[in-house]
């Protein structure tokens, strides 16, 4: 048991720091997802890579709050230069996440290539900002990443009816008096920093994910917005878990692409057996209703068959209802004999019971007012 | 200038020309974050090609990369219409996923050759010269070379081909259906194309530099033209130039090509969007200076010519009294006074002010004017 | 426009408003006094500026030129005594939400920062509700009403607020009968109870049924007052510049301006 500990000390700091990305990721992706600002977190993601670049410039060391303040004002300056990109010209919103996206990137990687000459060692790990690395994280990487997480869990949770309202509906929160425009901009910033403290491990390139999929996901589960928030964060920790599990253990495996698969599977998952939203459900329920309304057929069919003989509990042919009903008739048939609407008294003889005689007539009549 | 240099900047430019031609309906139909979707999902295709055929030059490459664009496309369109997901959500899950399993791929199986993760995001349009294609023997030149210059030809065919289609159905999809064409057919056609420049610039500039080929250029040809045929050209112009001029600031100051070339189209952009003659910051600074002075005159001219003859008239028509009625600043008060006095429409007697014949009737036509 | 009034009994007072939007007038010198207790109508072409007038009153605008005044103070002395019913629109109605939830959202203005709303705020949000029709539908999803019920939801939300002057935004637009009837009794209910009802309307046929003032618009003001006094011809005329033939009960067939 000691042993398992002491060995994997490491891994302990690591799991810390991906449980609190994870929960951090899937709280704010609720709001980013809400707000239909999936995209901005890929564009702030790519856009804190020159932040980074030029702050180890700055400081020549790999020192991750320094590094993190670099990738805040540089993912910040991103989202500003796309507010004016959209306010100053005609060009759409998504023509502004483009090219801010990929301009900012493409910086970040001018600087970090001009890094890679350079004699420091430090640089080394650098790299690891692209695809996440769980190998290069320290524990004050880890305590700088807690700090930040818990500044934005005190924010959220001190502004969560104004955060709620401002999502739904901004344009009735500024005529109560409330300042929407510094929510928003407050909002934002969380976004930023959120999504800072995930990049070194999941880097850069597939961080945005992060702010989505969680979000994603739980919204198939629920329809209230705390429990959202909180399974979204619950979804995010496992998925740091497991990704980072995997990739301490398998060799030459990034962390980054393994969290990210971690909360794809999940969000596959809850898109297909959520009660309710999910599809599985959506198709089981559809069958169901289905099934019910060829076993009211059949009902109704039967009751027309029986008027014209003299016994309405006279029993039939399966065929010959068959003939005039819809769909796999012997499936009708077991469903309204389970509920005790018809018996069969030999193979292939089926007719109405008094109870079902009834509901026919009950369902004819319903037939009838709506026609 | 070596024969190898040579090589590398005609590819540049081939590629700088095909993204920047894509680019221009991918940002008028905006469709600029599925180019980012599509760039970075392209890479699944490529990998899963490589390892069934185990050969990196293999045109089945650009095929399965080509397809695997288009599924991209069409499960961010299957995932939107299931009404579980909104739009942006849809498309910033689909291609990190995509992503993140080509990554691990590359990870666990495909070693240390060539296609490393590194390359992924950069591309290699170092090795380019290198890569050479024989043909019966003889040697034809770089196949990059090869490759991208049939896809530029291709778009330029697709393009000329297609033209009044494209335009057509990108600015008034319905009426082009009404009148027999098939928008959505051309749609997936003209992903198609797009993904298949992008597997071919993959090669060269990697992932996310691509983006910035096809979308940046076109946004900066956007702001200064203003028909179709000459956006198309100065596109292509400023893609190539962006290619040039990154090449040269990689060479000079030996950092990533790539990354220079994004961070020049950029640049060009930049310009673009202070100098645009029509919507330009730098303009629109001027134009609403000049306006909003205008506004203010019109509204003096109101101001006086309804006080006019009133008992108010030596109270309200006073300098002090716009100061307080309109809530201007003092400077601007006056500067409204001289530019009204330039003009003639008013005449001044310490603070008081007094229409002109001229004024007044001026003041009379701007009220028509606003009703 | 109405002499009478003084400027303290007004419930709201506008004076000389000038709107402007990228440095073209929307609202010119508006000048607009509204007594207490009334029931009023803006009405105007569409660009007429009505909703633009209605966002300026509320504060949600700045104006170029001119002030307004709520009960003789500032619109942000007043804020807890506004109730607001916006145009239907750009609200997410997929958001995981139900109607309680709409409704109690009315009530963050009077319970400031950071405080949650309680058993206190929920138990207004289900009598304002009740008040609407909508009691049993509180745990239902947006998304899964109707327009005539989500227009209720926004109008108990309004409710909620417990204010003494109301700003709706046409509330009547794209709802049923019976909720047009619904909104149309609780507006008036408002109207009894001393409160002030503004809304910016679109139909002109229902107007001298539903409201006792009217305002009529068009960038400038037209007229306004008592619907009696200011739905002439004329003032229709200089408002809509067309042919106002169909609204004329005893008149010939006008011609255009």
């Amino acid at each position: 048991m000691t042993e398992i500990i002491s060995l994997n000390y490491t891994l302990i700091v690591v799991m810390i720091g991906a449980f609190i990305l994870g929960i951090t990721s899937g709280i704010l992706s609720s709001f980013a997802v809400l707000r239909q600002q999936s995209l901005l977190g890929d564009v702030i993601s790519h856009a804190a890579l020159p932040g980074i670049a030029f702050a180890f410039l700055f400081f020549m060391t790999k020192h991750s709050l320094g590094l993190m303040i670099g990738a805040i004002i540089s993912g910040w300056l991103g989202t500003f230069l796309v507010a004016m990109i959209v306010r100053y010209t005609t060009l759409t919103r998504d023509a502004a996440f483009g090219i801010v996206l990929s301009v900012f990137f493409g910086l970040g990687i001018v600087v970090l290539s001009y890094i890679q000459k350079l004699p420091s060692s430090e640089k080394a790990g650098l790299d690891s900002f692209l695809f996440g690395s769980a190998s290069t994280i320290l524990l004050s990487d880890i305590i700088t990443m807690a700090i930040f997480a818990s500044i934005i869990f005190i924010v959220i949770i001190l502004f969560w009816k104004e955060f709620k309202l401002l999502s739904f509906d901004r344009h009735f929160m500024s005529s109560m008096g409330f300042p929407t425009e510094r929510l928003d901009l407050m909002l934002t910033w969380l976004l930023v920093i959120g999504i800072v403290i995930g990049l070194q491990m999941v880097g850069v390139v597939l961080m945005s994910a992060m702010m989505i999929a969680p979000a994603a996901a739980a919204r198939q589960w629920t329809s209230r917005l705390g429990v959202l928030v909180i399974l979204a964060g619950f979804f995010g920790l496992i998925s740091g878990g497991i990704g980072t599990l995997f990739s301490s253990y398998i060799p030459h495996l990034s962390t980054g692409p393994m969290i990210v698969i971690s909360i794809s599977v999940i969000m596959v998952f809850s898109l297909f057996f959520a009660p309710h939203r999910g599809v599985l459900w959506h198709w089981y329920k559809q069958r169901e209703y289905q099934a019910s309304i060829r076993a009211n057929t059949m009902l109704v069919n039967m009751l027309l068959f029986s008027e014209s003989a003299t016994d309405p509990y006279h029993c039939h042919q399966l065929s010959a209802l068959a003939a005039i009903g819809r769909g796999p008739a012997i499936k009708a048939m077991k469903e309204l004999s389970n509920k005790g609407f018809v018996h069969n008294p030999k193979e292939d003889l089926w007719g109405l019971t008094p109870a079902g005689f009834n509901q026919a007539k009950r369902l004819q009549q319903s037939l009838d007012h709506d026609s | 200038m070596s024969i190898e240099q040579i090589y590398i900047i005609i590819l540049a430019c081939l590629v700088a020309g095909a993204c920047s031609l894509c680019g221009v309906f991918l940002i008028l139909r905006r469709l600029a974050l599925i180019s980012d979707a599509i760039s970075h999902s392209v890479l699944l295709g490529i990998v899963l090609a490589f390892f069934l055929v185990q050969d990196l030059n293999s045109p089945l490459l650009i095929l399965g990369a080509t397809l695997t664009g288009v599924l991209t496309v069409y499960l961010i369109e299957l995932l939107f219409s299931s009404k579980r997901l909104k739009k942006d959500a849809s498309i910033g899950l689909v291609f990190p996923i995509f992503f993140a399993i080509s990554i691990i791929l590359i990870n666990l199986f495909a070693g240390d050759i060539h296609l490393d993760q590194d390359a992924v995001l950069l591309g290699e349009i170092a090795f380019t010269p290198f890569r050479l294609l024989s043909l019966w023997g003889v040697t034809l030149g770089p196949i990059s070379l090869w490759t991208m210059g049939i896809i530029f030809l291709l778009n330029c065919l697709f393009i000329g081909f297609f033209y009044k289609e494209l335009k057509l159905t990108t600015f008034d999809p319905h009426l082009a259906t009404m009148l027999g064409f098939f928008p959505v057919g051309l749609h997936y056609a003209f992903m198609t194309l797009v993904s298949i420049t992008a597997v071919g610039a993959f090669e060269s500039v990697g992932a996310i530099l691509v983006v910035s080929l096809m979308i940046v250029p076109a946004s900066s040809a956007y702001l200064l033209v203003n028909r179709l045929s000459h956006m198309l050209g100065l596109s292509v112009f400023f893609g190539i130039l962006s290619a040039l001029l990154g090449y040269a600031l990689a060479y000079f100051a030996d950092v990533s090509i790539a990354g220079s070339m994004a961070v020049m189209t950029g640049v060009i952009f930049l310009g673009a969007f202070i100098f645009s003659p029509s919507q330009g910051v730098l303009v629109k600074f001027f134009l609403f200076q000049k306006q909003r002075l205008l506004f203010a005159t019109h509204m003096l001219l109101i101001q006086l010519l309804e006080h006019e003859g009133t008992q108010s008239e030596n109270t309200e028509n006073t300098i002090s009294n716009l100061v307080y009625h309109m809530k201007w600043k003092l400077a601007f008060a006056n500067n409204v006074v001289s530019h009204a006095l330039e003009q003639g429409f008013i005449n001044r007697d310490n603070d008081t002010l007094r229409l002109t014949s001229l004024g007044r009737e001026k003041a009379k036509r701007v009220i028509v004017m606003d009703n | 426009m109405n002499s009478q009034l003084n400027d303290d009994n007004a419930a709201v007072l506008v004076q000389d408003l000038t709107v402007a939007y990228k440095e073209k007038p929307v609202l010119w010198d508006i000048d607009l006094k509204i007594p207490k207790g009334v029931l009023l109508a803006i009405v105007g072409p569409n660009g007429a500026g009505k909703t633009t007038l209605l966002r300026s009153i509320m504060g949600l605008l700045k104006p170029a030129a001119g002030s307004v005044h709520i009960f003789g103070q500032s619109i942000k002395q007043q804020k807890h005594n506004i109730g607001y019913m916006p145009q239907r629109g750009n609200v997410d109605w997929d958001f995981p939400t139900n109607a309680l939830d709409v409704v109690m959202m009315g009530r963050y203005g009077r319970l400031g920062w950071f405080k949650r709303p309680g058993k206190h705020e929920k138990k207004l949000a289900l009598e304002a509700l009740d008040r609407v029709g909508m009691a049993n539908f509180a745990d239902r999803q947006l998304n899964q009403l109707s327009g005539g019920q989500q227009q209720r939801v926004f109008l108990a939300r309004a409710l909620i607020q417990d204010a003494e002057i109301y700003f709706m935004d046409e509330p009547f637009v794209g709802v049923d009968a019976v909720t047009e009837k619904t909104i149309i009794q609780l507006l008036k209910e408002l109207r009894n109870q001393s409160k002030t009802v503004v809304v910016v309307h679109h139909d002109l046929q229902t107007l001298t049924d539903y409201f006792d003032w009217v305002a009529l618009l068009n960038v400038r003001q037209i007229a306004s007052g008592p619907i009696s006094d200011v739905l002439t011809d004329e003032n229709l005329k200089l408002t809509y510049g067309g042919r106002s033939a169909f609204l004329t009960h005893n008149q010939s067939p006008q011609t255009e301006l």
